[in-house]
């Protein structure tokens, strides 16, 4: 891991070099509405009016700093990586290597722990079931996870589970949205091999709190495997402080492109761990008698990575490690709180996840109105929020629904376009009601 | 320029709000389930037949407006039609609501399903508008097992 690389050479473009100074105002605060200047889509309408993009949860919008570098990339460097004797090669290689570095900086990631690229957040989680899962588990071990997971963090470890004999128990969820800490307590034993938990649910907003959950685990003897997708692009995240064993983002939840995701894990762990796609990139040496594997993070990065991908979500990082994720974060609260206050005043609309520790999702119904047609009342007034079961289907069974509509912010949101949201909410009411 | 009041007709806010012919059927002949798991919305249809008239129908469940509407319409129009004949009103309704917006309406043909016009500007609400439908038609062959707006036509 981080192997030190020759300086590329001056007449080398850096991947990098295009991204802004940090944007802040006059008196040093966050300023959204530089932030916005750096996201060309949002300056579009739609049917006539200013869009308004509050499903971030669904995807982000990507800043022209991450444009450019992928866009410089092609344009100027373009080749494959780890292979190459030529400059435009070697320069690849440099680039791919480089935005792994910037990752390990953004997740603050400790010693002795690797990133590795893969194509999203489902299929990082994909990799831990099956390597780690499928050779760990044995007859009545346990795999707990949480009421709350994305469909992404329950399916893999039910195939995992259905392989091996092991058995997959759900933390239950208090009524505000909280994961229930004395049940979580009372379910760890020896038996439990796999803590799987979401960072931030997707559906209700709700923070886990991951150190401890991680703690606890740890005192059994359990390995921690954190889906993150919900909580990098959102706050803070310190993978040394945390303590997992495993976590897991999404480059295009995270202002980057879609087609990469990432995967830190302790190196020890993915050593032993079999790898899980074989091909090229990921061996030292190949004969029909026996082939050698290379070292994590290649080992478990078969075929030629998303290159252009990684230089992006490099770009995505270093864009939003300029901002500052306190700053961020601090906006996003400070939003949740707002949108929060103003919603309680629509008559019949009743949030769901009022768990004290939230990032910015609020999930909703009315009961005048179905989520579908919520939501298609939103888009004709310009405002993109996602209605549904959020890929969440266990949350919605606990709370009783078939779906809710989901407002998700982002670091671009502001104050003043919660106007069109709550104007639009009205409309229902005065359509439906 | 997006008008969802195109979409959202005054007879589809009616029977949204007023649904016809909803709960279930205790004598009910045939019973069948209908379900779109892309946004979880989900129908019974309860069916009385005669040989293959349909001589009552009705229906419970949660869905959107589209869907429920278009339930709801529906059972007011099959009573006393042939199987071939529902199959036949659920064929214009489909190719009225794949067809180009702004191509012009076989009102004759169509009767009252031409207030679900304003789908066509949103084809992925296409499915709630034929939820009921193909559950109905299901039940009309007595079709094993739930029908889901996933599998096939």
């Amino acid at each position: 891991m981080n192997r030190p690389l020759a300086d590329a050479p001056a007449d080398s473009p850096s991947v990098t070099s295009a991204v802004p100074p940090a944007v802040l105002s006059a008196n040093g605060n966050f300023d959204v509405n530089a932030v916005r200047r750096d996201f060309p889509v949002l300056s579009r309408s739609v049917y006539g009016k200013p869009l308004v993009y509050l499903d971030n949860a669904a995807t982000t919008h990507k800043p022209l700093a991450v444009l450019e570098a992928m866009d410089r990339f092609y344009r100027t460097s373009n080749a494959n990586v780890h292979r190459g004797v030529h400059r435009l090669s070697m320069d690849a290689t440099n680039f791919y290597d480089e935005a792994r570095r910037v990752l390990h900086k953004f997740f603050g990631t400790a010693i002795g722990c690797e990133i590795i690229f893969t194509r999203g957040a489902t299929e990082s989680l994909n990799l831990v079931a099956q390597s780690y899962g499928g050779s760990v588990l044995r007859e009545g071990d346990e795999v707990l996870l949480t009421w709350m997971e994305h469909h992404s963090n329950i399916v893999p470890w039910q195939m995992v589970c259905a392989r091996t004999g092991a058995k997959l128990r759900p933390i239950p969820i208090l009524d505000d949205g909280s994961l229930d800490m004395d049940a979580y307590r009372s379910m760890l034993s020896e038996r439990v091999k796999v803590v799987a938990v979401t960072h931030v649910s997707n559906a209700l907003g709700t923070v886990n709190p991951i150190a401890e959950i991680s703690r606890l685990a740890h005192d059994v003897g359990a390995v921690v495997v954190v889906d993150g997708a919900q909580a990098a692009p959102h706050m803070p995240v310190n993978l040394r402080e945390l303590g997992v064993d495993f976590y897991v983002a999404a480059g295009h939840k995270m202002y980057g492109p879609t087609g990469i995701g990432i995967l830190y894990g302790r190196a020890d762990l993915l050593e032993r761990m079999p790898p899980w796609q074989g091909g090229g990139d990921m061996i030292l040496s190949v004969s029909f008698e026996k082939t050698v594997y290379a070292q994590p993070p290649q080992k478990f990065e078969a075929g030629t990575p998303p290159i252009a991908e990684a230089i992006g979500l490099a770009a995505a990082a270093t864009y939003l490690m300029n901002l500052g994720m306190s700053e961020i974060h601090r906006h996003e609260q400070h939003l949740l709180r707002t949108l929060t206050e103003r919603m309680a005043e629509v008559p019949g609309l009743r949030i769901l996840g009022t768990a004290p520790q939230k990032a910015g999702v609020v999930s909703f119904v009315m009961d005048c109105a179905h989520p579908h047609d919520i939501g298609q009342i939103l888009d004709g007034e310009g405002v993109a929020v996602r209605a549904g079961h959020h890929c969440a289907q266990p949350v919605m069974q606990r709370f009783g629904i078939p779906a809710t509509t989901r407002v998700s912010l982002g670091l671009y949101n502001t104050d003043a376009e919660f106007d069109a949201l709550i104007g639009a909410l009205h409309k229902v009411r005065r359509m439906f009601a | 320029m997006s008008d969802t009041r195109a979409l959202y007709e005054e007879v589809i806010l009616d029977h949204n709000k007023n649904p016809k012919n909803f709960g279930s059927m205790p004598d009910a002949d045939v019973v069948q389930e209908g379900y779109n798991p892309l946004c979880g919305d989900s129908f019974k249809i309860y069916l009385k037949l005669d040989g293959d008239t349909v001589q009552s129908v009705s229906f419970e469940g949660h869905g959107c407006a589209i869907s429920k509407a278009s339930a709801s319409l529906m059972t007011t129009l099959v009573k006393g039609r042939k199987r071939s004949e529902v199959e036949e009103l659920f064929h214009v309704f489909q190719e009225m609501l794949k067809s180009d917006p702004e191509s012009p309406l076989d009102t004759e043909k169509l009767g009252k399903l031409k207030v679900f016009s304003g789908v066509r500007e949103y084809p992925v609400r296409i499915k709630c508008a034929t939820l009921a439908w193909h559950a109905l038609v299901a039940a009309l062959h007595q079709q094993e097992g739930p029908v889901s707006t996933e599998s096939g036509s």
